[in-house]
């Protein structure tokens, strides 16, 4: 028996901030999925199930916050089930709860994800002693820039790739309302002029700290008909890794390979720089721009830096990518993944606002997490699949 | 080793209203769309899921429906001797609420017994500004005013974890051979890579490890970077070069800082040497390498290095 085919109906998210000092955590997941709900004009008592993702519990120092969150978030009497792999959970929590759906055990399933990072120290957090190492380690920044730095030197980039990718997301984001960051004014020229904070990576070409949370409902083949623009699922991959091995592969991890292929045979795409419309992409510090669209089989090895270079990724190009802002314009952490994924059904559904890729019919939502080592990625479309 | 951090909360309209209300020395409680009032309130109404905005101000008495004795109180907890912990129905609620109990012995506790609240006479918004005792039927005492007027919107919670690290038996070879002044690696019996810090297990073949191998403390960076930014917890001042240090003879690169070399002057594929600290300040530590610093030989091949990167 196949999958039941399944789609998104409800979209909701908040308002991006530094700080949502007037809301709890259930207040700003509720925020969210009241959003979502009202999208999909369903009540919380007619959803199955919730699927809750966030980032690892010491981001708020709360320890199994669905515990705490399942009264306020409506899952008293039903299955409630959280979603943890690290940065991409976001993307992985859509990807478990469409899986509910696709393998027939619920029929409506509402997923959720969120961070409150105004409650805690995200760099503190991710540089927390380890025995065994030098404390040289400096953030997920301090993490992600030696990477970027080899990165630059395997593919001969040229400095600026960056910042042009800075530059194009945060004027994105202003055509976002949601967005965290409405940085107006940003050029590549404003970007290489501030400060270098992990050299090669400069502060503009990173990604902000966020509050925020977003929410979808997910629904089988006989609900979605109903509804007038269903993102259908076209297919999901997640695939994991070591954070480290003898010679494994940094700037291009294998685990990001493998869930692209797979999810390119899952979905019958052979050339998705053609057959993509347009592509949400973690990218939480800019030079992962390029080398998550060689990753994923967008460009060639190396190649990456040309589509962003020639202007391919903006909106207008070829495959616009993140143009809601990205993660380098809102990242509240754990929902930042599903952010991405909720971006590419907004395109499809065609309501994603000043940000709409005129004629979106596919669209790819993709996250990662750790140390590059988790990778999630969904493909949905304007059509209900053939398969 | 020790893990923590004040986390800030914000507490939004219903907790806020509740920790506000403790701070002025008054119990609110919220009602519920069916008419039930709970103390807490609940942030949203668990029937028909909407935002609790009702709220009723109740008197700090009420009883007992269940309780437990706490024989030895431990750090943290509400009173530093033995004390209950109950359920106790605020009058005027429907639902319980736990709380401390300061009573002499489990001989002076019985579910039904009526209690009224003893308020701290500093109280910050906090379930801990307040016990219950008995209510003997006097009139209570009067609560001190206030110490603010501020809707308590943010509260603390400082969080702290204390870790004793139980190091594996290979990862006990390494600190001990650290102590000597020795790198001891691994390898794998399968793939043949060499890790350093050893494992007990090779990652891409799963299989234990057990030959030890004894590595140069001179090695390749094969990649680094520029930490300038400063943050909480920091153990380097910035800026600090972090690099990825490929010893001679090890398949993996492992994370150390570079001096000795202007941070502009780092480069991939440079050569560089363990720098180790006065031997009398040792211990089964990687810090006992201070830094690594250049040895002056030439750049090593991008190609030696590139299936490191």
């Amino acid at each position: 028996m196949g999958k039941i085919p399944a789609a998104v109906i409800g979209i909701g998210q908040t308002h991006h901030r530094a700080k949502r000092e007037d809301v709890s955590m259930a207040g700003l997941c509720r925020e969210a999925m009241d959003r979502a709900l009202e999208d999909a004009g369903l009540t919380l008592d007619e959803v199955d199930a919730i699927v809750i993702g966030k980032a690892p519990d010491l981001f708020e120092g709360v320890m199994m916050p669905e515990l705490y969150l399942a009264e306020a978030l409506g899952a008293a009497g039903k299955p409630l089930l959280r979603v943890h792999t690290a940065g991409s959970v976001g993307g992985s929590t859509a990807i478990v709860a469409s899986s509910l759906v696709q393998a027939g055990v619920h029929k409506k399933v509402l997923t959720v994800a969120f961070e409150k990072q105004s409650e805690s120290n995200a760099m503190w957090a991710l540089s927390v002693p380890i025995p065994f190492v030098m404390p040289v380690h400096a953030g997920a920044g301090g993490y992600f820039a030696p990477h970027v730095r080899s990165y630059i030197r395997r593919a001969s980039a040229p400095s600026h790739i960056g910042a042009i990718v800075a530059a194009k997301d945060r004027n994105n984001a202003l055509k976002n309302p949601y967005a965290h960051l409405h940085n107006e004014g940003t050029t590549v020229e404003s970007v290489l002029a501030s400060q270098m904070l992990w050299d090669p990576i400069h502060y503009d070409e990173t990604c902000p700290s966020s509050d925020g949370a977003c929410a979808m409902v997910i629904a089988a083949e006989d609900v979605a008909k109903t509804y007038e623009a269903p993102a259908w699922i076209h297919g999901t991959a997640m695939r994991s890794e070591p954070t480290s091995a003898a010679e494994r592969d940094q700037v291009n991890p294998q685990a990001g390979r493998e869930a692209a292929a797979a999810l390119w045979k899952a979905t019958g795409i052979t050339d998705p720089a053609r057959e993509i419309d347009c592509a949400e992409i973690y990218v939480p510090f800019a030079w992962f721009e390029p080398m998550w669209l060689e990753n994923l089989g967008f460009a060639a090895e190396g190649e990456g830096w040309k589509l962003t270079e020639a202007g391919e990724t903006a909106i207008g190009g070829s495959l616009p990518v993140n143009m809601s802002g990205g993660v380098l314009s809102s990242n509240p952490i754990g929902a930042s993944g599903m952010l991405r994924f909720a971006e590419a059904a907004l395109q499809v559904r065609g309501r994603a606002g000043e940000h709409q890729v005129d004629g979106a019919r596919r669209a790819l939502g993709h996250a990662y997490g750790g140390g590059s080592q988790f990778f999630s990625m969904w493909v949905v479309g304007s059509e209900q699949p053939a398969n | 080793m020790t893990v923590a951090f004040d986390y800030t909360r914000s507490t939004g309209p219903v907790i806020g209203r509740f920790l506000t209300g403790l701070r002025d020395a008054t119990i609110v409680g919220g009602r519920l769309g069916d008419g039930r009032v709970a103390v807490p309130p609940p942030e949203f109404d668990p029937v028909t899921h909407q935002a609790v905005t009702e709220f009723v101000e109740l008197p700090d008495t009420g009883t007992i429906t269940s309780w437990t004795w706490v024989s030895e109180p431990v750090a943290g907890q509400p009173l530093g001797k033995p004390f209950a912990f109950a359920l106790i129905t605020i009058d005027g609620a429907d639902t319980p609420w736990l709380q401390a109990v300061d009573v002499a012995s489990p001989d002076d506790i019985e579910t039904g017994m009526k209690v009224r609240a003893r308020w701290a006479e500093e109280r910050t918004g906090s379930v801990t500004d307040l016990v219950f005792v008995a209510d003997d039927g006097n009139a209570p005492e009067t609560a001190t005013p206030a110490g603010g007027t501020e809707d308590v919107g943010l509260i603390v919670t400082p969080v702290s974890l204390d870790y004793r690290y139980a190091a594996s038996p290979e990862e006990s070879s390494f600190f001990r051979g650290l102590a000597e002044g020795r790198i001891l690696g691994q390898r794998c019996p399968k793939c043949r890579k060499v890790y350093v810090p050893p494992r007990g297990a090779c990652p891409t073949d799963g299989v234990p490890t057990s030959e030890e191998v004894e590595l140069s403390d001179v090695g390749t960076v094969t990649t680094f970077c520029v930490v300038n930014v400063p943050f909480l917890g920091q153990r380097i001042k910035p800026p600090y070069v972090s690099a990825y240090v490929l010893l001679d003879g090890a398949d993996i690169a492992l994370q150390h800082l570079i001096l000795d070399i202007p941070a502009e002057e780092v480069r991939m594929g440079m050569r560089v040497k363990a720098v180790w600290k006065p031997r009398d300040e040792w211990g089964t530590s990687i810090e006992n390498i201070s830094h690594f610093a250049p040895t002056g030989e030439p750049d090593a091949d991008f190609d030696s290095y590139k299936h490191h990167l």
